[in-house]
């Protein structure tokens, strides 16, 4: 116990500010009222699903829970169903063996279920899908938004997770119509 | 006959492995992979490719290895029969790779006793197979239904309880059924497949230069270990060897890659027992690493670094001073990470004996790279078949016995400071020098090869196929995952279901590397 106690003292805090959001990121205009943001805050409980990633997004996911990102410090926790979720954080390709999965998953998320897209692969299909088709191939339907539709999305391969940090934010504040 | 004598007319593949290869009919084909198993080798991979374009119908290949190295097998089979002999009973980890097969390109494992499908699930139909050339890989198929014949468990006060596909933490998707009484798991079956995008389809459209992108991709968390295995496969084919100097920059790569991911799994095993500070600390280690690989080499998991003929980036001589620094300070902090978990109770109490596999059932089933070697398993294609720049690394091979979660974390701990060592000798090695790449010209028609490297999980192959024009015809990455993922059945066998999320970490399969 001491030495674990003399390690996190001497370790100390490594938490960083937290980016601000850009509305560059947005896909659709802000869907929430300027009152149910403010009352909602920064409480955000978010549902990952990996729809088909290769993985790298999940590193950078992985990443936003340690000391220097912190996202639980700013109220934002990831939660075990979408039953408990506000948003859905989604890599992808969407693969078309987990295209029902994610169609289910996101109709048992309650309103206003907010969709973040995370990734080159999120965004556009990626390297997975054959060049200018964003409808995919025989195992990919591509980008997220062919499947379910997506608020903000995040470019990256994979995106920082600052990038991802951003983006989550975006999605909770009001901001620019485009 | 001995392995040796059977390949003695096997030509040697020029390049970085030995790796022989020949061409087989039928019974030398069970021959060849029951002489290899009796000799205490392993299978690697085994897929298929489409021959017809050649009139010569299909083909199987297994990659296999010995301790003298590699053997890669071809038989012929024939368009109108398209069925080869099953080789499972040999090697229980082919019976999934039979399966994948049979879905991708209808060849059939004759007398396999698992003719269930396994990559494809309800996304195309029975009877089209997606690698044949004559499948447009742009074509999508409306969904049927997805029947899949779980094996039940019967008898009094059994019931099941089915995971997944989506999952309750931040984990790639895969299905796990559960049977069992009260906690005890009585058996446990896995379904994976659901992240299959067709990447080996994709591969055939695309040049020698886009297939490296894509092959950083087939596994994120090893986008170094699949790099440098393709590119080792392009330069056998085009004959070309890189520069020294981007030679030791991959081995770099690869040992930071290795290091970043067993600090983060270190410290979710920490997580995964109610030790959050084992988390904490753990990940901001890795955090330091991935930033100080951002800053010197322009990305946090160092993708697109490696590319056929060599790396994009080398390392400015003052910079070698961050490296040392940084592992330094790993050293000093995992000294005491590691006697806190050794010393903390509760972390042994869950660890010890939790998720065993002996090391007589790993030899059997083929368990391979990290969990192998902590179930006695000593194999390391670092230490047996060392492409430069380990042959001059003198890499020290870790192994224990015990083959539980313990045995595993302890590896990890052993493997880090191995790497860190490894690093180090790596920068006295890592002189100056503009060169970082040979440029690789166009590849010869109908050639064939294969690069493999040990990745932080294990082996990581690629095969390559050219066409008669010299594109990639058929281009198959291989994730150890696909032996591992069958061993992880057996490993939660009378462990209670709590036990299985820690298990599952301590082993830290890949998703995306088998589903393809």
């Amino acid at each position: 116990m001491y030495q674990i106690i003399r390690q996190i003292l001497k370790t100390g805090i490594k938490t960083e500010a937290p980016p601000q959001p850009d509305d560059a990121l947005r896909v659709e205009a802000q869907r929430l009222q300027e009152t149910i943001l403010r009352h909602v805050g920064r409480a955000l409980a978010i549902r990952h699903v990996d729809a088909g990633s290769c993985n790298g997004c999940e590193l950078e996911i992985h990443a936003l829970n340690n000391a220097y990102y912190n996202i639980e410090g700013l109220g934002i926790k990831f939660v075990a169903s979408p039953r408990h979720a506000d948003m859905l954080l989604v890599t992808g390709p969407v693969s078309r063996h987990m295209e029902i999965a994610l169609r289910r998953t996101y109709e048992a998320t309650p309103e206003p279920r907010l969709v973040v897209a995370v990734g080159d692969c999120g965004c556009d299909g990626g390297l997975f899908s054959p060049v200018d088709e964003q409808c995919g191939s025989y195992a990919s339907c591509g980008r997220i938004a062919n499947v379910i539709p997506v608020d903000v999305a995040v470019p990256g391969c994979p995106p920082t997770p600052i990038m991802l940090m951003q983006a989550i934010l975006t999605a909770v504040t009001s901001g620019g119509k485009i | 006959m001995r392995p040796d004598e059977f390949t003695a007319d096997f030509p040697e593949l020029p390049g970085a492995l030995p790796i022989r290869r020949g061409s087989v009919d039928a019974s030398r084909f069970r021959d060849g992979c029951a002489q290899v198993r009796h000799g205490g080798g392993r299978l690697v991979a085994l897929w298929g490719s489409d021959e017809r374009a050649d009139d010569a119908g299909y083909a199987l290949h297994v990659a296999l290895i010995d301790s003298t190295g590699m053997l890669c097998l071809t038989l012929p089979v024939s368009a109108e029969r398209p069925a080869y002999p099953d080789i499972s009973d040999l090697f229980p980890a082919a019976s999934r790779m039979q399966r994948a097969v049979a879905d991708l390109l209808g060849l059939h494992a004759s007398g396999a006793d698992d003719q269930r499908k396994w990559l494809r699930h309800a996304s195309w139909p029975g009877n089209v197979h997606p690698l044949r050339k004559d499948f447009d890989g742009r074509c999508a198929f409306p969904a049927e239904t997805d029947g899949y014949p779980f094996v039940t468990v019967t008898g009094d006060g059994v019931h099941e309880i089915p995971v997944g596909p989506v999952h309750a933490g931040i984990i790639e998707p895969g299905h796990f059924r559960f049977s069992i009484i009260g906690d005890r798991v009585l058996r446990l079956e896995e379904r994976l497949g659901y992240k299959h995008k067709g990447i080996e389809k994709r591969f055939e459209s695309m040049s020698p230069e886009q297939g490296a992108k894509l092959a950083g991709r087939v596994s994120g968390d090893s986008t170094v270990a699949y790099a440098w295995a393709y590119a080792m496969a392009v330069e056998s084919i085009a004959g070309i060897t890189p520069p020294d100097r981007a030679l030791w920059m991959r081995a770099l790569f690869l040992e930071r890659e290795r290091v970043a991911n067993h600090l983060g799994d270190l410290g979710y095993l920490g997580n995964d027992v109610a030790l959050s500070f084992g988390f904490a600390q753990f990940w901001i280690l890795k955090e330091q690493v991935l930033r100080n690989n951002a800053a010197l080499f322009g990305h946090r998991y160092l993708m697109d670094k490696i590319i056929p003929g060599g790396v994009t980036i080398g390392l400015q001589m003052p910079d070698k001073r961050v490296i040392i620094e940084e592992c330094s300070m790993l050293e000093r902090e995992l000294g005491v990470l590691r006697s806190i978990y050794e010393e903390h109770a509760g972390v042994q109490d869950r660890f010890i004996g939790t998720g065993q596999v002996t090391p007589a059932l790993a030899a059997q089933l083929g368990l391979c790279g990290l969990p192998g070697r902590a179930s006695a398993q000593a194999w390391d294609a670092r230490v047996q078949f060392p492409c430069a720049p380990y042959d001059k690394l003198d890499v020290q091979m870790m192994t224990h016995a015990n083959g539980d979660v313990a045995a595993r974390a302890a590896l990890r701990f052993d493997e880090l400071f191995e790497s860190l060592r490894l690093q180090r000798e790596i920068l006295i090695n890592l002189i100056g020098g503009d060169e970082l790449s040979k440029p690789v010209k166009s590849l010869p028609g109908h050639a064939f090869g294969v690069g493999m490297i040990e990745g932080w999980r294990g082996e990581v192959m690629v095969a390559i196929h050219t066409d008669a024009l010299g594109r990639l015809a058929r281009v198959h990455p291989h994730d150890p995952s696909w032996q591992n993922w069958p061993v992880l059945e057996h490993a939660i066998l009378n462990n209670i279901v709590p036990d299985f999320p820690l298990i599952n970490k301590s082993f830290n399969l890949s998703y995306a590397g088998q589903d393809l």
